[in-house]
């Protein structure tokens, strides 16, 4: 039943979504006129600064991230539909992961147009060279960064000033994620990419996403019962 | 699993948010085939009630049975049982009514979502609109909505809060013919509302909550609106 209910709040999720575009449209374009904006100001004769295309990167995914899980559970908010999905008689944290998978989907989607574009503007194409190290990095670095915002996301939902709020309480804590996704991802623009380097990036998102989606599996019934 | 239950018993229940104290040592209890209403003014406490008793929030003190059961440690297996209408629908207005329906019957484990959705959707006289989005629809019609989605897996124990808003008379009178139905079937069914013209006659046994306490309850009240008025008035 875990997995049905997973599977049914994701597939409800994407179907909501595929007919409103409201969420994709807005993190697309807020995520792209953010790169636009600094390939603007930091590109000179046609480079940008050294390793800076990774950090980049990560602002514009986790920034757009933010902006998403905001929507998505305002969403739920607004026909108070999260009381009917914690209602429903599956483990409450399958609602928790059904909702994990959709932002990872939603951002999965958003960096599929921003890594090309990034690569092109900051001529940072060494990480094209690597598909594999670098989808490992981003899908790892995006469920650390998910797996967070979810559960603040959700924790917040009936606080008045929950937009404010969110970003506060989670950059704090996904700031080892973000450290270890601009590493990772930097490594891979280096001339002579070295794999140790990665590979020691990618065990540490790694280690954290367990550490923290088990940490919100054990936590999401008690906080959202109250 | 689902587990059954064939009795709702709170006791000396209450809840606090804060130093808010939202209900007040309520006891009460409901058997299988009854309709229990929660009466009272705005603020009484009906929907704290309705929540807890929808396992959506823990009392501070007391304790709620279902049967011999506890939500602490039969949570879904409870939730199986027990349907919710709220003051909000619990609808996806960018749904259909059917994809809503299906959804949610998916959700209570139903053996074949579509067709339990078809038969709900023509339970609510809303058959030749399930493929329109939810967002479409009259507060009415999407009160009829979320009154099938409550009640599509059955349930043993349904908690509808405030049903009658938007309903215009002949969708009052199908409901309260439908919760007729229910009780006969050996639903408990806990009813909040203002609405005392359409719950005469209809309620097995009332609970009047006021300011978060328990003034009274009455087995089969005649005369709602005088016994109402009566008991509201007290000091």
């Amino acid at each position: 039943m875990f997995a049905r209910a997973v599977w049914l709040i994701l597939r409800k999720d994407l179907t909501v979504e595929v007919r409103s575009g409201e969420i994709a449209y807005t993190t697309l374009f807020f995520a792209v006129s953010c790169i636009l904006m600094f390939s603007f100001a930091l590109v000179r004769e046609g480079r940008g600064p050294e390793d800076g295309a990774a950090g980049l990167l990560w602002i514009a995914i986790v920034f757009a991230g933010t902006l998403a899980l905001g929507r998505t559970f305002e969403r739920e908010r607004q026909s108070e539909t999260l009381r009917a999905l914690l209602m429903a008689p599956a483990a409450r944290p399958a609602v928790y992961v059904g909702k994990l998978l959709g932002i990872v989907a939603l951002l999965a989607g958003v960096e599929i147009v921003l890594v090309p574009l990034v690569a092109l503007l900051f001529q940072a194409r060494g990480m094209l060279d690597h598909p594999f190290w670098l989808a490992a990095i981003l899908v790892s670095g995006t469920i650390g960064f998910a797996s967070v915002g979810t559960l603040f996301a959700a924790m917040l939902i009936r606080a008045r000033s929950r937009d404010v709020l969110l970003p506060v309480l989670l950059y704090p804590v996904i700031v080892p994620v973000m450290i270890a996704g601009v590493r990772g991802t930097a490594a891979l623009l280096q001339p002579a990419v070295d794999t140790a380097i990665l590979q020691f990036w990618l065990a540490l998102t790694v280690t954290f996403d367990v550490v923290f989606v088990t940490l919100a599996l054990w936590t999401f019934e008690p906080v959202m019962t109250d | 699993m689902s587990l059954d239950f064939d009795q709702l018993a709170v006791e000396d229940v209450s809840r606090h948010f804060g130093r808010r104290r939202a209900l007040s040592r309520v006891t009460f209890r409901a058997g299988r085939g009854a309709i229990l209403g929660l009466l009272g003014p705005n603020g009484a406490g009906k929907s704290t009630m309705l929540a807890m008793l929808a396992t959506l929030l823990k009392p501070t003190t007391g304790v709620i049975r279902y049967g011999t059961l506890d939500p602490g440690s039969h949570g879904p297996s409870l939730r199986a049982r027990i349907g919710i209408l709220g003051h909000d629908l619990f609808l996806y207005p960018e749904l259909t009514a059917r994809e809503n329906l299906v959804f949610f019957a998916g959700l209570y484990r139903s053996a074949d979502a579509g067709r339990d959705a078809a038969q709900a959707l023509e339970r609510a006289g809303l058959a030749d609109r399930s493929d329109d989005p939810v967002s479409s629809f009259s507060r009415g019609m999407r009160q009829r909505v979320a009154l099938e989605r409550a009640l599509i897996h059955q349930p043993r124990l349904a908690l509808l809060d405030e049903p009658f808003t938007g309903l215009d008379d002949a969708s009052a009178a199908a409901l309260v013919a439908r919760l007729r139905a229910l009780r006969d079937g050996g639903a408990i069914v806990i009813l909040a509302t203002h609405d005392l013209d359409l719950a005469e006659g209809l309620l097995d046994q009332v609970v009047f909550l006021r300011d978060g306490r328990m003034v009274d309850a009455v087995a089969r009240p005649e005369a709602l609106r005088s016994t109402y008025r009566s008991v509201m008035g007290r000091q």
